[in-house]
């Protein structure tokens, strides 16, 4: 237990320079990066490649065309790009994570490194932001790949609010990631053996990706009075199961892209957007109106983020640093 | 406080460790001088890694006080780190990266001008006599050398202080050898150093001073000639070795002998409150008999640390 109480001197930021800087390099030398990074352009090619197939046919017709490479749902695989993101992004995170701070522990290098000018602050968040701009790095490539692609393959350039409204999107799934970072960073800081690190993030991510649907479906029919007699109540039932699957970091990032990458969008739901754009008509909004409806689910990432990261920093601080 | 010196590297008084209802470091007091080798000796959790801890800031002070450098190790933990090197009981390096890279990160995390790392480093190695596999990866390397390292991090660093724990645990006899070779070196330099261990007879050779730990109590501390006086009550033991003279008659009246003694080898053993060598030659020569051995018998730290313990557990039946 460090004196974390105490009155300290000097800034807690000494020597994250170096940190961010080794970890960085340690992550983008990796095997495990390549391989990651493999997973994810094997995981994007699919769906891109056959959004574009399909998209060729209808060039001309959307104001949108170039954003819809994200969105649509292609006939032979069925999985939009953005899904696909949904799906990968933490495992992504978890594998760049969930080793961080316990394999310090492991090695026996934590006491050594601690030992060196710098608070145990500066050691967590260089860790974090290493692991963010790799990742950050990852999707940027995926994202350019994309572009690229659509570009080549569309044989017409994205409109200036396409190109926005993607980096708007790329901007969402780095916050998205740096959740999922943040919960592999969590259980590295718990468990001192790795393999747990790994196994509960993993777990938490099949949780929430197969369980937490049915298990808010499940709650939500709880509620569900003998009787529905007025619309009110109708709209209150979905809200609450609205509320409860938005406690998954993956519907918020889905909700997000989805008012980013589809303009029409006007509200926000626990829908998949091959669903949303069938169900909606209308006009679409402008940039700002889309970011101010978008601007929750974005904070709920970015505070979740935080929230997660300073829970791992004050276990940290609490731990010994022999192993 | 009223008896803190400005030759004291590190002083600690009244240092308390508490863990649930356990006392780890008991109240201790100890002063560590400028440029002298200081061994922190004890059994098995004994509570010297905690003071080492406590020292660098590296774990929570449950009471009194403790300086290094004149700074605060709650308060200022990153001045004492800046000026204290380190090397933990079991140090670990980054097994993927070359000892060259380890050093480069701890040279950036301390601020170490840019230019001037490189040749930091190769000096450094080259104390530890490393520098031929500077740029191998750190898996090659056996644990003997991966202890240098740990020192060449320290040599890197130009710390004033060096806190050593167990820094001879698990190596050969030559390796130790070795390695104390390189503390004594860095005594030369100017650096005071601090370390744990249980190789008594190692420590022995290269401390000036030394503190017995017992069940986070500092048992004793002083030189070992002091220990032993104190512990063994003996101030200068001699084995002598001679033919045709009854050495026990001859000798008994020399000034400052108290005992003397016949083992089993058919040797004398002489206890003495000073060094009565030339005095006991003197009159074995002149009694008429032939001395083969004359020996200054060291008082070991090993004999001092074992009795001291058996006593204890004597007081304690
Ligand atoms: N995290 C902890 N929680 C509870 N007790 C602890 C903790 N760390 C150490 N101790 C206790 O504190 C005491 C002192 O431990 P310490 O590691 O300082 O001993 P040591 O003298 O370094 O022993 P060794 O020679 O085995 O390294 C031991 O009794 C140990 O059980
Ligand atoms: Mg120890």
């Amino acid at each position: 237990m460090p004196p974390s109480a105490a009155v300290r001197v000097g800034s807690p930021f000494t020597g994250l320079g170096p940190v961010f800087m080794k970890e960085l390099s340690d992550h983008l030398s990796s095997i495990r990066m390549l391989v990651l990074t493999l997973f994810v352009i094997v995981f994007g090619a699919f769906p891109v490649a056959s959004s574009l197939q399909q998209l060729r046919t209808v060039v001309g017709a959307d104001a949108y065309l170039f954003l819809r490479i994200f969105t649509i749902a292609p006939e032979q695989i069925a999985l939009p790009f953005v899904q696909a993101l949904n799906f990968v992004i933490p495992l992504m995170a978890i594998g760049l994570g969930f080793d961080s701070v316990n394999s310090e522990f492991n090695r026996r290098t934590l006491s050594r490194v601690l030992s060196q000018p710098i608070y145990r602050d500066a050691l967590l968040l260089g860790k974090f932001l290493g692991g963010l701009v790799t990742l950050a790095v990852a999707l940027v490539a995926l994202w350019l790949i994309v572009f690229g692609a659509g570009l080549l393959l569309l044989g017409l350039p994205p409109r200036g609010v396409e190109v926005a409204r993607a980096l708007g999107f790329l901007v969402v799934a780095i916050a998205y990631g740096g959740v999922w970072l943040a919960v592999s960073m969590l259980f590295s800081v718990v468990f001192r053996s790795t393999a747990t690190s790994a196994l509960c993030a993993l777990g938490l991510w099949l949780f929430f990706f197969i369980l937490w649907p049915m298990i808010a479906d499940a709650i939500t029919l709880g509620f569900v009075p003998n009787e529905i007699r007025s619309v009110d109540q109708l709209l209150s039932l979905q809200e609450l199961s609205l509320a409860l699957q938005r406690l998954s970091p993956g519907t918020l990032f889905t909700e997000a892209v989805i008012g980013l990458l589809n303009p029409e969008t006007r509200t926000l739901g626990p829908m998949l957007p091959s669903q949303m754009r069938g169900a909606i008509v209308g006009a679409p909004l402008p940039l700002d109106e889309s970011l101010l409806m978008i601007w929750p689910q974005v904070t709920g990432l970015i505070a979740s983020m935080i929230v997660l990261f300073a829970a791992a920093y004050v276990i940290f601080q609490r731990q010994e640093v022999r192993a | 406080m009223p008896d803190s010196n400005i030759d004291n590297v590190i002083s600690a008084r009244g240092l308390l460790k508490v863990y649930g209802a356990q006392r780890a470091v008991d109240s201790i007091d100890l002063d560590i001088r400028r440029g002298e080798i200081f061994g922190l000796l004890g059994p098995n959790g004994a509570g010297k890694t905690t003071t080492i801890l406590m020292m660098l800031g590296l774990t929570d002070i449950s009471g009194g006080t403790v300086e290094v450098l004149g700074f605060n190790p709650v308060r200022e933990p990153l001045e004492v780190k800046r000026r204290v090197g380190y090397l933990p009981d079991a140090v670990g390096f980054y097994d993927h990266l070359t000892a060259r890279e380890n050093l480069t990160y701890t040279a950036r995390l301390l601020a170490i001008p840019r230019r001037q790392i490189d040749g930091r480093i190769m000096e450094a190695m080259e104390r530890v006599k490393l520098a031929d596999v500077v740029d191998k990866r750190v898996a090659t390397y056996s644990r003997g050398m991966r202890q240098r390292l740990g020192i060449a991090e320290i040599v890197m660093k130009k710390a004033e202080v060096a806190i050593l724990d167990e820094p001879t645990s698990g190596l050969d006899p030559h390796a130790t050898f070795e390695l104390l070779e390189m503390i004594r070196g860095l005594k030369r330099e100017g650096v005071a150093v601090l370390l744990s261990s249980h190789l008594l007879d190692r420590v022995q050779s290269v401390c000036d001073r030394v503190a017995l730990f017992n069940k986070g109590r500092i048992a004793l501390m002083g030189t070992v000639v002091e220990l032993a006086n104190q512990v063994l009550g003996a101030g200068h033991p001699l084995l002598v070795e001679a033919s045709q003279i009854d050495v026990a008659a001859v000798v008994r009246s020399v000034d400052g002998v108290q005992k003397v003694t016949r083992d089993s080898d058919g040797n004398w053993r002489i206890v003495a409150d000073r060094d009565v060598r030339a005095a006991v030659a003197q009159r074995i020569v002149t009694g008429g008999g032939s001395l083969v051995r004359l020996a200054d018998l060291q008082p070991s730290l090993e004999e001092v640390y074992t009795r001291y313990f058996q006593e204890e557990v004597r007081h304690a039946a």
